[in-house]
């Protein structure tokens, strides 16, 4: 029951965080009125049972809200021109989705990655910051001071609440996947700490790239962005190991695959590639399908990802697809031609613990197993994540002891 | 109830090889452990926090020298014998506790099993002034 009110609520929570907005023009504020309504329907729902009209309830609560914090401002405004713009709205409320209006406002440019992914989360997943709090593991007051100065933030920019329209549209957009993605990654690999997983952050992720891919079906990236999410989840359940260890790629049990995501991604990144126009993300995705198209590691089809990995490469000029682009060459023209990769790209990358795991790897492959243990060593030292840490102490250990 | 910090911190013990050298089935017996120790203080009601912090190559130190930008060492720092490895912040009824908890954190297993002796600073955390009578 409660679960079911929940997920009902952050169902409507956009729309109706759109229409408040759009009818009173002030963002902050409408948000502030609507996270209170869905806090009142989360304790009154379940024991009232659910209204007839949602939706409809949700606006009204917010609105009354406005209302009174409206009112309670008059003294310093003009008294009878706010008076007047807030009558109680008209019973019908316009059915239209917001989520991208949203989207667009809340991973403003103007934001910082981890202030945009803690407004969104908020405004329009329809977290509370308690929850997001617990998911990022910071108290809930510095949470909601993030949260509050966010908005502070867009309130300051000047951004109307409307679709960006232009030349301004492409780079807003690009920064909405950005923040997407980021927040996928988040909940993927969490950056630091003891949790690999904090699944349900991607889990957000998904749900809002689904959003956005109902809204845009027709645009590539963002097809590639959430092809990229559901083909990288699938491999979720293979990746830890019982004790919680990490298990690399290579080495999962690809029956615990997620094959439903796969079909469902490979069909995105597909369609979205035959379009043209390849992006970034699309790229990623092709790669991470032809992973996934494996029964067993030893099918993958590497020259194919080693070409998708040389066009990735052209494209974003990105150091850390170089990284990967070697390990692709060492599995096809062997691990003295990856190498010879790596030291190329080193220099941009100084001090990256990956350089180091991967010519670690590259020189186990090569049968240099001093250096290797080596590098899996420096890489140890150099990780922020502890089950990347166990894994590459437990790899200098195992070269290691005779 | 009293807040302790235990602090662990990472140096060279006499007869301890650097866990690199350790056997594969040692190092995941002392990450068993770790993982345990957390699982037990927080089922306990214990636990307020409790991490791990990356190696002492990351590390800077930063001095503000007046006018100007300040300086930043990096490291890791040779002079330093020994570096902060972790930490956990418990919640407990007495010093006895958390010196119980200490104890337990510092026979954490090493090679073969033998436990390594780290040794776990016990710290209290300041608090309210205590209730006059």
């Amino acid at each position: 029951m409660t679960t079911g009110v929940e997920d009902l609520l952050r169902e409507h929570a956009p729309q109706v965080l759109g229409v408040v907005a759009r009818r009173y023009g002030d963002f902050a504020a409408a948000e502030d009125a609507v996270q209170e309504a869905l806090l009142a329907a989360a304790l009154h729902w379940p024991l009232d049972g659910v209204p007839d009209n949602p939706r409809g309830w949700l606006v009204r609560a917010a609105v009354r809200r406005m209302t009174d914090q409206f009112r309670s401002e008059q003294a310093r405004r003009r008294r009878e021109d706010v008076a007047a713009s807030l009558e109680p709205p008209p019973g019908e409320v316009v059915d239209r989705d917001d989520t991208l209006v949203l989207l667009f406002l809340c991973c403003h440019p103007a934001l910082t990655p981890a202030s945009a992914i803690a407004l969104t989360l908020r405004a329009v997943a329809g977290l509370t910051t308690a929850e997001i709090a617990t998911a990022f593991l910071v108290p809930e007051t510095t949470m909601a001071q993030r949260i509050s100065r966010a908005k502070q933030r867009v309130k300051a920019s000047g951004v109307p609440f409307a679709m960006p329209v232009g030349d301004e549209r492409a780079p807003r957009l690009r920064s909405v996947l950005r923040v997407l993605y980021l927040l996928f990654n988040e909940g993927y690999t969490s950056s630091s700490g003891h949790e690999l997983h904090r699944g349900e952050l991607s889990g957000e992720a998904i749900r809002l790239a689904r959003a956005v891919h109902a809204v845009l079906p027709d645009d590539g990236e963002v097809a590639g962005l959430l092809a990229l999410m559901l083909l990288t989840d699938a491999r979720r359940p293979a990746r830890t190991a019982a004790d919680g260890s990490l298990v690399p790629l290579a080495e999962q049990d690809r029956t615990l695959w997620d094959h439903g995501l796969i079909v469902e991604g490979v069909a995105l990144v597909t369609s979205a590639v035959s379009r043209g126009m390849v992006g970034e993300y699309q790229l990623q995705a092709a790669i991470a399908a032809v992973h996934d198209d494996a029964a067993k590691a030893e099918d993958t089809d590497w020259p194919e990802i080693l070409g998708l990995y040389g066009l990735l490469e052209r494209m974003t000029g990105n150091p850390m697809v170089t990284l990967n682009r070697a390990v692709a060459v060492a599995v096809v023209h062997g691990p003295e031609a990856g190498l010879v990769l790596l030291d190329a790209v080193a220099d941009r990358l100084d001090g990256h613990y990956r350089l180091d795991a991967v010519r670690a790897h590259l020189c186990e492959m090569a049968g240099d197993v001093e250096a290797a243990v080596e590098h899996y060593r420096v890489a140890a030292g150099r990780t922020t994540s502890t089950p990347e840490r166990n894994y590459l102490v437990t790899q200098a250990a195992r070269l290691g002891t005779p | 109830m009293p807040k302790f910090m235990l602090l662990m911190s990472y140096s060279k013990i006499e007869g301890v090889e650097p866990i690199t050298s350790w056997a594969p089935g040692d190092i995941k017996a002392h990450i068993d452990f770790q993982q345990a120790l957390g699982q037990e203080l927080t089922d306990r009601g214990e636990l307020v926090d409790g991490q791990g912090l990356a190696g002492p190559d990351l590390a800077k130190v930063v001095v503000f020298k007046g006018e100007g930008a300040p300086v930043v060492t990096d490291g890791p720092f040779p002079e330093t014998k020994e570096f902060l490895a972790g930490y956990w912040t418990v919640d407990v009824e007495s010093q006895e506790r958390a010196l119980e908890i200490a104890a337990q954190a510092s026979a954490a297993p090493g090679p073969n099993g033998v436990p390594i002796g780290q040794p776990i600073e016990v710290r209290e955390v300041m608090s309210a002034p205590s209730v006059e009578q």
